[in-house]
C-alpha cells in the first residue's frame, strides 16, 4: 500500500492502482464516463477526469495514472475545472437533449454529472451539432439509439466479456457510431438480450424495453 | 563474437560484394549507350511506363544495342517523367518532361546519330566540360542528399546495385559488433526520430533492448498518411534495401527475429518492390535464418495497413496489426516495453530506419557533424504547392526555410508572393514571411507553433486564404479523428463548425475566442498525437494571420479574394472592350450581357462565381477581377 495525498486528504491505495478508484472509495469525485474497475487497460476515452499532480506540468488522467507514495493530486483546480468543464460541454452540444422522453432520464449520468460540474444541460456556448443515425428497434429487450451514444466503450466492452461481442465501432471522425457487425440489426447479430449492456449505458443510448 | 566468427561473417558478405560489384561495374564500363528511366509512382503518374514502353519497342525495332535500367524517383517532380541517358565519351545527360515522342527523338537523334537533343535536357548529371550540368542549380549548393542518395541511380529491385554501392556493409559490421555498441553509436550520432517527433533513436533503442520480455518486434513505420507528403514511398520504391538493411540492425540490436514493414495499402508500387527486396535479400542470406552465417535469424514480412491517418500513430497502428480497430491507446506503456502482442516492440519511421546503415557505414561523427547540434542530420522534404521546384529535397537540419523554398525550391511561380508555407502536414502550423529566417530542426519549427512532421511542405501566395487553409487542414484531421476520445471527435467538429461559418461571412469575434479556446482544450486535452496537434494549423493561422480572420468576421471581406461567399466577379466598365464577347459567350449560367454601350456586365444574382469570365477575358483587357465584399460592386445603373 502506498499513501497519497488527494485534495488534501491523506489517502491509502494499493501500489500501482489507478488515482481514479483510489479516490473513488475514498469518498473522493472525480467525473468520469468511460472508466471500467477490472478492464485490461483504460479506455481513457471520454476525457473527464483530469487531475493535477504537484511536480508534473499538464493535466493527467485519473483513469491512467498510477498511484505512487507520496502522490499529490488535485482534483478541481481552475484548470481542471475548466477543461473538464468544456470537454462536458462538447459531449452535451452533441447529445439531443430530449429528457423528458427518454427511457432514462433520472439514472442518466449526463445529468448527473450537469448537476456536479454546475452546467446547464441545454449549453448555449457550442453550436448544437447533432446525429441523426438511425434507431435500432429490432430487438426485443433492448432500444439501440446511437444519436445519444457518448462513446464511452462500456456496452462493448460488457457484451465482449460476455462472450458474445454483439456491439463493435462504425465510421470515423464525428461519425463514428456504436453498433453491430455489418451495421444489420441488432436482433440479427447473436444478442441475447441479456440487458447488460443497457446496465452499464451511462445515457440512454441503449436501453431496456422493459 | 569470436575472431574467426566475425572473419567468417565478413567473408560471407565479401563473396556477395565481388559478385554485385563486378555486375556494377560492367554496367558502368559497358561500352553501350545506357537509358535510366524513373518509374517511381511520380515518374508513373507523368507517364514515365508509356516512356519506357516507347524505347524498349524501338529499341528492339531498331534493334539497338542500348541497356535500360528502371530507377526510383530523382526528385524533381516537376520535370516529370524523367529520363538520364549516358552514352560512352558523354556525361550522363537527364531530360525532363520527356514524352513518347521526345524518347522518339532521342533514340533516333541521340543514339543514333549524335545529336544529345539538348532542347530537352535539364542538364548533364556530373560536372564537365562539355554541357551545363544540373549540379550547376542553386538548389545543389544546398542539398545534401543522404536518404536519397542512391534514388534514381540504382534499379531498386537489383540487390546488387544496392551492394555495390555499400549496402548491407553496415548490416556485416554491426554483427560483428554487441548490440550495446550499436546502440551507444546510434546515440552518439544524434539521430532522431523522422516519423514527426524526433524522439532520440539511441534511446528508444537502448529502452527496447533493455526490456526483458521476449519474443520482440521491429516495424517499419510507412504508413505516411500526411496529405501530400511521399517521401516515404519514394525511398521504399527507390531503394527500399536501405529500409530492410535497417531493419536488420535493430532486430539484431533489440534481439528480434521478426519484423513488419507497415505500408499503406495505396502504395501498391512501394509493397511490391519491398517484397521483391525481401525475397532477394532472403536468397542472398542477408536475410532469414542465420544471416552471413552469423546465428542471427530475423525476417520481415509486409503488412499492408488500409489507409487510415491515425494508423501511423504507433499505438493505433499496432492495435490495428493485431486485428483490433485502429485506434490509439494512452501511452504509457509504450511500445518499447509493452507493444505488439503486448511484447517490447521497436517502432520507428522508415526513414530513421534508412539512416541507420549509413551512419554504421561512415560513422556517428559523421551524422552528428551534419545538421544542428540539436538536429543533427538532413531532413527530406516533400515541396509542394505554389513553388517553381516542386519535388523531394533533402537539406541539412538548419537550413532555413529561405533557401529551402526560395533557392531550392526555386521561389514561388507564376511571380506571386510568398504568404506562408505550412509544414508538418495536418499536425503542423502555418509560418509567415517573418519565419523565413527560422532554421529548420526538430525545436525551432515546434517553438514557432509549426512542427517538422514527416516532411510534408505546401508554400502558399498570395491568393491562399489562411482561414480556408485552417478549414481544409482541419477538416482532413476531423475526418481521420479515429472518434475514440471527445475532444479530438467533438472539439475538432466544432472548430471546423466554426471555421466554415467565417469562410461563409457568418463568423462573429465571439466565434474567434471561441475558436481559441476550444484549440487549447482539444490540444490539451486529447489522447493522442492525432487530437494534440490537430489545432496546429488553426492557432498558427490565428498568431500570425489574425487580421485575415478578422477581416473575414468584422467585413464580410477575404482578403486573398477566394472564400466563395464573400467574393463577387465584376467587370471594370474602363477596361472592358466594347467589341469583345469573350466573357458573354463563356458564362455558363448566363449572367453576363452587354450593356446599352457595349460595356459587358455580371448580373449578381444569376452568377455562381465559377471564374469562368476570369479566365476568358482576354489578358490585354483583363477587365474581369474579383472583389471582396461583395457589397463593393458598384448598382448598375
Ligand atoms: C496521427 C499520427 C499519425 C502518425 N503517422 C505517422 C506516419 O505516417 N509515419 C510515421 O513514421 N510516424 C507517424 N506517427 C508517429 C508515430 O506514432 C511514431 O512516433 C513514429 O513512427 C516513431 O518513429 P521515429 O522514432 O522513427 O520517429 C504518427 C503519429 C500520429 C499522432
Amino acid at each position: 500500500m502506498v499513501r497519497l495525498t488527494i485534495d488534501g486528504k491523506e489517502v491509502q491505495a494499493r501500489q500501482g492502482e489507478k488515482v481514479l478508484w483510489a479516490a473513488l472509495d475514498n469518498g473522493i469525485y472525480i467525473p468520469h464516463l468511460c472508466a471500467i474497475r477490472g478492464a485490461e487497460e483504460p479506455h481513457a476515452g471520454c476525457r473527464l477526469c483530469f487531475v493535477e499532480i504537484e511536480g508534473r506540468d499538464g493535466l493527467v488522467t485519473a483513469c491512467t495514472e498510477p498511484a505512487v507514495g507520496g502522490m499529490v493530486v488535485h482534483t478541481s483546480t481552475e484548470r481542471v475545472k475548466r477543461i473538464v468543464a468544456t470537454v462536458f460541454e462538447l459531449l452535451l452540444a452533441s447529445h439531443p437533449v430530449d429528457c423528458a422522453h427518454c427511457l432514462r432520464s433520472g439514472g442518466c449520468e449526463l445529468q448527473r454529472l450537469a448537476r456536479f460540474l454546475g452546467i446547464k444541460l441545454k449549453s448555449r456556448r457550442f453550436r448544437q451539432l447533432v446525429r441523426e443515425f438511425p434507431i435500432d428497434d429490432s430487438h426485443p429487450a433492448i432500444l439501440l439509439d446511437p444519436n445519444k451514444c457518448i462513446l464511452c466503450h462500456r456496452c462493448i466492452w460488457t457484451c465482449r466479456q460476455r462472450g458474445i461481442g454483439a456491439l463493435g465501432y462504425i465510421n470515423r471522425g464525428f461519425e463514428r457510431r456504436i453498433g453491430t457487425f455489418g451495421d444489420m440489426p441488432l436482433a440479427e447479430v447473436g444478442c441475447e438480450g441479456c440487458e447488460a449492456c443497457a446496465q452499464v449505458c451511462p445515457v440512454g443510448a441503449l436501453a431496456a424495453k422493459r | 563474437m569470436t575472431a574467426k566468427a566475425s572473419a567468417d561473417i565478413a567473408r560471407a558478405f565479401h563473396k556477395l560484394r565481388v559478385q554485385a560489384r563486378k555486375e556494377w561495374q560492367a554496367l558502368k564500363d559497358s561500352p553501350k549507350p545506357q537509358i535510366f528511366v524513373g518509374t517511381a509512382t511520380c515518374g508513373r503518374a507523368a507517364g514515365a511506363l508509356e516512356v519506357r514502353d516507347t524505347f524498349r519497342k524501338l529499341l528492339a525495332e531498331g534493334d539497338i544495342d542500348a541497356i535500360l535500367t528502371e530507377v526510383g524517383c530523382m526528385g524533381y517532380c516537376y520535370a516529370e517523367p524523367l529520363v538520364v541517358i549516358a552514352k560512352p565519351g558523354r556525361p550522363p545527360i537527364g531530360y525532363g518532361y520527356v514524352t513518347p515522342g521526345v524518347a522518339e527523338r532521342l533514340v533516333k537523334d541521340f543514339l543514333l546519330a549524335d545529336d544529345p537533343c539538348l532542347e530537352f535536357a535539364l542538364g548533364a548529371m556530373e560536372e564537365n566540360e562539355l554541357i551545363p550540368s544540373i549540379l550547376d542549380q542553386p538548389r545543389f549548393k544546398y542539398e545534401t542528399r543522404v536518404l536519397l542518395h542512391h534514388c534514381g541511380s540504382i534499379d531498386p529491385e537489383n540487390l546488387n546495385h544496392y551492394i555495390a554501392n555499400g549496402g548491407y556493409e553496415a548490416l556485416t559490421k554491426a554483427l560483428g559488433l554487441s548490440p550495446q555498441q550499436i546502440v551507444e553509436e546510434i546515440s552518439r550520432s544524434g539521430l532522431r526520430g523522422r516519423g514527426g517527433a524526433g524522439f532520440p533513436t539511441g534511446r528508444k533503442w537502448q529502452i527496447c533492448l533493455a526490456a526483458p520480455e521476449t519474443p520482440k518486434y521491429v516495424i517499419g513505420n510507412a504508413d505516411e498518411g500526411d496529405p501530400g507528403a511521399f517521401m516515404d514511398r519514394a525511398i521504399l520504391e527507390s531503394t527500399p534495401h536501405s529500409v530492410l538493411e535497417g531493419m536488420a540492425i535493430a532486430g539484431y540490436v533489440i534481439g528480434a527475429e521478426r519484423g513488419y514493414l507497415y505500408v499503406r495499402a495505396e502504395y501498391p508500387l512501394a509493397v511490391a518492390r519491398a517484397e521483391t527486396a525481401i525475397r532477394q535479400a532472403r536468397e542472398a542470406g542477408l536475410l532469414g535464418e542465420n544471416i552471413l552465417g552469423s546465428g542471427f535469424s530475423f525476417d520481415i514480412e509486409v503488412f499492408c495497413g488500409s489507409g487510415a491517418f491515425v494508423c501511423g500513430e504507433e499505438t493505433a497502428l499496432i492495435s490495428s496489426m493485431e486485428g483490433r480497430p485502429g485506434m490509439p491507446h494512452h501511452r504509457p506503456p509504450f511500445p518499447a516495453t509493452r507493444g505488439l502482442w503486448s511484447k517490447p516492440t521497436l517502432i520507428n519511421n522508415v526513414k530513421t530506419l534508412a539512416l541507420v546503415p549509413h551512419i554504421l557505414r561512415r560513422s556517428a561523427q559523421w551524422h552528428a557533424s551534419l545538421g544542428t547540434p540539436a538536429s543533427p542530420g538532413t531532413a527530406v522534404f516533400a515541396l509542394a504547392g505554389k513553388v517553381v521546384n516542386t519535388g523531394l529535397v533533402e537539406v541539412p537540419m538548419g537550413t532555413t526555410l529561405r533557401q529551402l523554398i526560395f533557392e531550392v525550391g526555386g521561389g514561388i511561380a507564376k511571380g506571386k508572393r510568398f504568404k506562408a508555407v505550412q509544414i508538418g502536414g495536418p499536425s503542423g502550423g502555418c509560418l509567415p514571411e517573418g519565419c523565413l529566417d527560422l532554421p529548420i530542426d526538430f525545436d525551432r519549427l515546434s517553438q514557432s507553433g509549426a512542427m517538422m512532421g514527416s516532411g510534408g511542405m505546401v508554400v502558399l501566395d498570395e491568393d491562399d486564404c489562411m482561414v480556408e487553409v485552417a478549414r481544409y487542414f482541419l477538416d482532413f484531421t476531423q475526418r481521420e479523428s479515429c472518434g475514440k476520445c471527445t475532444p479530438c471527435r467533438l472539439g475538432t467538429k466544432q472548430m471546423l463548425a466554426i471555421l466554415e461559418d467565417i469562410t461563409r461571412g457568418r463568423g462573429t469575434l465571439a466565434d474567434l475566442a471561441l475558436l481559441k479556446e476550444l484549440a487549447e482544450v482539444v490540444r490539451a486535452a486529447s489522447l493522442c498525437g492525432l487530437g494534440k496537434t490537430a489545432p496546429n494549423p488553426v492557432l498558427t493561422t490565428l498568431r500570425y494571420f489574425e487580421d485575415e480572420y478578422i477581416a473575414h468576421v468584422t467585413e464580410g471581406r477575404c482578403p486573398a479574394l477566394m472564400c466563395h461567399d464573400l467574393i463577387a466577379y465584376y467587370i471594370l466598365p474602363e477596361r472592358c472592350e466594347r467589341s469583345c464577347d469573350a466573357c458573354v459567350g463563356s458564362c455558363a449560367v448566363e449572367a453576363i450581357s452587354p450593356n446599352r454601350k457595349r460595356i459587358k456586365v455580371i448580373d449578381q444574382a444569376k452568377c455562381v462565381k465559377c471564374g469562368t469570365c476570369l479566365q476568358s477575358c482576354p489578358p490585354q483587357y483583363s477587365a474581369v477581377v474579383r472583389v471582396s465584399p461583395p457589397s463593393l460592386v458598384p448598382a448598375e445603373r
